[in-house]
């Protein structure tokens, strides 16, 4: 079955649907404690599942398969790139329950049982190796999240869950029919067949749009972001954690799931409008983020920047532009996550998210300053932080896609910093002359206990990024070996075709410490 | 060979003489026996189903080429007698309240199921109008039951006269294409219609052909033959509008499947046409036309137009895996339809009396959580949200589409729920985020209600996905018999 001996995906899945359902009949401090205990056993599962994973071994993993549905089975699998994504889930869901702990004071079963089964269906999404069953994974996670919007929502509530709901379906329906027409070419549902099958080039055209409509909306990319800062301001700050967390790199999952395997001639022909929309989405997102009084909006309009580094980087056609962004995705959503919550934290206690409400709180909360930095600096891509690590591999390999691109690309780091330091700015720093802000306390150890674990993580990725490259190596090469054929070379005129010596280099070194570790393990 | 037609017909025979013994029973015992009919009347369906396993769902053929007993109809017969029997078991308690608890309604449910059983049994444009009428005469009855009702007698006069106005339609298309192919035999039809004519026999046809189609139109509510829907769903009693919503809907789309492609086959690029176009707007009409509605009844008639839209673009294959699509379709619509309908029975007042404006479910997730999350379950599944059951048979009508290359048509369909999503997340708006409203429903009475809004929601749950293997092979095997 699987290195194993139980079916751990489906565990992983199901362990939350369960919870969700005790947690209906439950009251609300029982819920609390049902809902936490439920994410920590998922998330201990996760570190089991990292543990257990043979980097270097067979492409999908733990596979199950369950042909119960007649026309679709259960079937389920995780190559590298799903596992990373699967431990940021399992790692930001007890995170999410914590934060929640005090902020939701009503209905709070229905809440926690929302939560869960939000766990549950990304959870789903990152695992299923069926079209189908992917899709009903995906889709599913509206409705949990429409409630969560729209009951624990603040005041605009209504209107943000109606757009978010509306938006991103009509983005998947048109997905769902380029699905129907795959099955019906290749007569498969299975994910891993459908990435070896060479679809027409004049079909492959259509598929990409109708598959780019929804990931693009769940992206969210320019110009259909909208929905991105509406839901964020509205909902609860766990709410905005997962989603800013984890719903959005499902976006990017899929392009790297389904649009360059199964697609590459397309996507390589239509390199120019992936290319246009993300750097105008740089520019204008970063330029609105700046202008921002609302904190929640600011870091919404920074993750639409930062989601457009990851599709430059996924549409570079190179290794780095694809391992940059896989990693500028778990830092976003370690980062903007943790950003979401830094402003639950002040929320809670002066509830108001204008910044100009705020100001010099360093001098009463210096342990919220020091942590709130971290994930500033590692928002902007400071040396040191996740942030840098993705933000440098990925502007790397755009280069050696567009050099015009990586031009518009750097701006958006520049001003990446700007908002993010004038943000910093008008918080933490200057006098502290407000009386109800200078009253606040400094965090609580819960609030220390939700922000430490997400700051550590951030310095070790951006320490050791290497931990988390490892197994997705072999994985974006077999992305890579679909995608070369159909690319046409960027304009950089590398010395070398697949990096300069810099990269090469760097390669080297990484390749080196892989094999280091591996005969170290050989040795054990 | 001559008593053979005993078996064939099997089904109607329990249902038609039955439905005369509970009638002699109610003339004798008056109203006071209404329960025990209602009970016995769902013993008779449930008799009537299980002897669809003997000869009647065999492919039998009973008095000379009339009738069909094959494997669509035995499927078809299933999901109509489903439908009777829980529009039976919820309506004692509701007339009950209104002091309308009256005999008849079991009866002419039976009758009515006879009439739909002859539908789909239908070989022949004689016997599709016999059992057409036999089922509609019922119905007519059943919309003005609540006779001192001024709403329930406009239903059932408007449905009668627009009604009639149908069966006249159909009659003059049956004739036409009498006139035009020389036999009312479905069989014999296509035969005729599959050999080279002269053109003005062939637009002869073809009038003979919209005409029929639009009396079964009206049937199945599809735009633009719907006007009536709203109406008379708003103002039948809940039970009848329960009953109406399915029952009728899968015998008339059933039939409508059968004489499309078992009558009109060699003529399929003609309907084809007709069936996107009409398919199409109801879709869209049963979308907008839901927008606006404040009364649930009202909303839940337009989503039943939007529902028989998607239904029918299964049809435009023409091939075995489009009808099955339909049937499959019609299959997950009655459940979640009558799930709907169920919940709309437990919205009553303090005093008992039936409540049906959208705003009077404002909070009902505080006050009555189990009923909300239900309620809610149906409204998703009904737009087609995963992973309830009601995005699959949409999946599969759409693949059906799909698989012969007509996917900008599937596409546009699809797109086109999005704006139905919209109306049903409505209701969920009001029974969630809403605050609850100031008079709260009174309590659950029936055991029996509560149990089948349970049983129809775990269907619909993402449980209910495990059957469709079973529920594939199924609607495959009745398509089949079509072929």
């Amino acid at each position: 079955m699987n290195q194993l001996g139980f079916p751990i995906l489906t565990i992983l899945v199901a362990l939350p649907v369960f919870a969700a359902i005790a947690c209906l009949f439950a009251d609300a401090k029982a819920a609390r404690w049902i809902a936490l205990g439920a994410t920590l056993i998922d998330f201990l599962l996760g570190i089991l599942l990292w543990a257990t994973y043979q980097t270097g071994g067979a492409q999908w993993q733990f596979t199950e398969n369950l042909p119960i549905f007649g026309q679709f089975s259960w079937a389920l699998g995780i190559d590298g790139i799903a596992l990373m994504l699967v431990e940021l889930s399992v790692f930001l869901m007890p995170l999410c329950v914590l934060a929640s702990w005090q902020a939701i004071e009503k209905r709070v079963p229905e809440y926690m049982a929302a939560l869960l089964l939000t766990e549950a269906l990304m959870l789903g999404v990152f695992e299923a190796q069926d079209i189908f069953l992917f899709y009903l994974f995906f889709e599913a996670g509206l409705i949990p999240m429409y409630l969560i919007i729209g009951i624990w929502g603040g005041q605009d509530r209504i209107y943000a869950s109606y757009k978010f709901f509306l938006y991103t379906l009509l983005g998947s329906v048109l997905m769902l029919i380029a699905m129907l027409w795959m099955v019906g070419y290749a007569h498969t549902t299975s994910i891993p067949v459908l990435m070896k099958t060479d679809f027409p080039a004049h079909a492959q055209t259509w598929l990409f749009l109708a598959f780019f409509a929804s990931f693009a909306v769940k992206m969210p990319m320019w110009p259909v972001h909208t929905w991105l800062p509406d839901a964020h301001v509205q909902a609860p700050t766990a709410g905005s954690v997962i989603l800013a967390g984890v719903l959005l790199k499902m976006g990017g999952y899929g392009f790297i799931r389904f649009s360059l395997p199964m697609f590459p001639i397309a996507s390589a022909q239509l390199f120019w409008l992936i290319a246009t929309l993300s750097g105008v989405a740089i520019v204008y997102t970063s330029l609105v983020a700046l202008v921002q009084n609302d904190m929640k909006k600011l870091i919404a309009y920074s993750s639409v920047a930062h989601m457009a580094f990851v599709t430059f980087g996924l549409f570079a056609f190179n290794r780095q532009g694809l391992e940059g962004s896989l990693l500028v995705m778990l830092s976003h959503g370690l980062v903007s996550g943790a950003l979401f919550l830094c402003v639950g934290v002040v929320y809670d206690r002066l509830h108001t998210r204008e910044i100009s409400r705020y100001g010099g709180v360093a001098n009463n909360m210096p342990r919220y300053a020091l942590l709130f930095m971290v994930f500033t600096m590692a928002s902007v891509g400071l040396p040191g932080t996740s942030g840098f690590v993705g933000a440098f591999l990925s502007m790397m390999g755009i280069y050696g896609a567009s050099t015009w691109a990586a031009f518009v690309a750097t701006t958006g780091i520049v001003l990446g910093a700007a908002y993010m330091l004038y943000l910093y700015r008008r918080v933490v720093q200057g006098p502290l002359t407000k009386p109800d802000v200078a009253a606040m306390s400094d965090l609580s150890a819960r609030e220390l206990l939700i922000l430490v674990p997400l700051a550590l993580a951030v310095l070790w990725m951006g320490v050791y990024p290497e931990s988390f490259m490892a197994p997705m190596r072999n994985d974006v090469g077999v992305v890579l070996s679909r995608v070369d054929p159909a690319w046409h070379g960027g304009d950089s005129k590398l010395a070398d075709a697949h990096g300069k010596p810099v990269v090469v280099t760097l390669r080297k070194y990484l390749d080196d410490m892989a094999s280091a570790s591996a005969h170290a393990a050989e040795a054990r | 060979m001559t008593s053979a037609f005993i078996l064939d017909t099997l089904p109607e025979l329990i249902l038609s003489i039955g439905a005369m013994l509970l009638l002699l029973v109610a003339g004798w015992r008056g109203d006071e026996a209404t329960r025990g009919i209602s009970w016995a009347s769902v013993v008779l369906l449930l008799v009537a189903g299980l002897s669809l396993t003997g000869p009647a769902g065999h492919g039998g053929v009973a008095f000379g080429g009339l009738y069909h007993a094959d494997s669509f109809a035995a499927f078809s017969k299933v999901l109509i007698y489903i439908g009777a029997a829980i529009s039976i078991l919820v309506a004692p308690n509701w007339f009950a309240r209104g002091g309308t608890l009256r005999a008849e309604y079991p009866i002419l449910i039976l009758l009515s199921s006879a009439g739909m059983g002859m539908m789909v049994s239908a070989a022949d444009l004689i016997t599709l109008y016999v059992g057409l009428e036999l089922q509609s005469l019922a119905a007519y009855v059943l919309a003005s039951f609540m006779r001192r009702d001024t709403r329930s007698a406009e239903a059932g006069l408007k449905y009668f006269i627009l009604g009639a106005l149908a069966s006249g339609i159909l009659l003059y298309g049956v004739a036409l294409l009498y006139g035009f192919t020389g036999t009312t035999n479905f069989g014999g039809i296509a035969q005729v219609l599959s050999q080279p004519t002269p053109r003005d026999v062939q637009v002869g046809r073809l009038m003979g052909l919209i005409f029929v189609l639009s009396g079964l139109f009206f049937k199945a509510s599809i735009v633009p033959f719907h006007m009536w829907t709203p109406d008379v769903y708003e103002g039948a009693p809940t039970p009848v509008t329960a009953f109406f919503a399915s029952a009728p809907k899968v015998a008339a789309v059933a039939l409508l499947v059968r004489v499309a492609i078992e009558a009109l086959g060699p003529a399929t690029e003609a309907w084809r046409q007709i069936i996107s176009v009409v398919g199409i707007a109801s879709i869209l009409w049963g979308a907008f036309g839901a927008i606006g509605q404040t009364n649930i009844k009202r909303l839940l008639a337009y989503s039943s137009i939007n529902n028989v839209g998607f239904a029918i673009l299964g049809l435009i294959p023409g091939n075995q895996a489009g009808a099955a699509s339909v049937l499959f379709y019609m299959a997950v619509y009655i459940v979640m339809t009558l799930g709907s309908f169920l919940c709309v029975l437990q919205m009553r007042d303090a005093d008992g009396m039936p409540v049906e404006s959208i705003a009077s479910l404002s909070g009902l997730s505080r006050t009555r959580p189990g009923l909300a999350a239900a309620f809610a379950m149906f409204m998703f599944s009904l737009a087609g949200i995963p992973p309830l059951l009601g995005f699959w048979p949409k999946l599969v009508v759409f693949r059906a589409l799909v698989d012969i290359g007509w996917w900008p048509l599937a596409a546009f369909g699809i797109a086109c729920s999005v704006i139905g999503a919209y109306y049903y997340l409505k209701i969920v708006k009001v029974i969630y985020f809403d605050e609850p409203a100031p008079e709260a429903y009174g309590p659950s009475e029936s055991k029996v209600e509560g149990g089948l809004i349970v049983l129809t929601a775990a269907a619909i749950s993402p449980l209910g996905y495990l059957a469709i293997p079973f529920l594939g092979a199924a609607t495959m095997c009745a398509a089949k018999a079509l072929f």
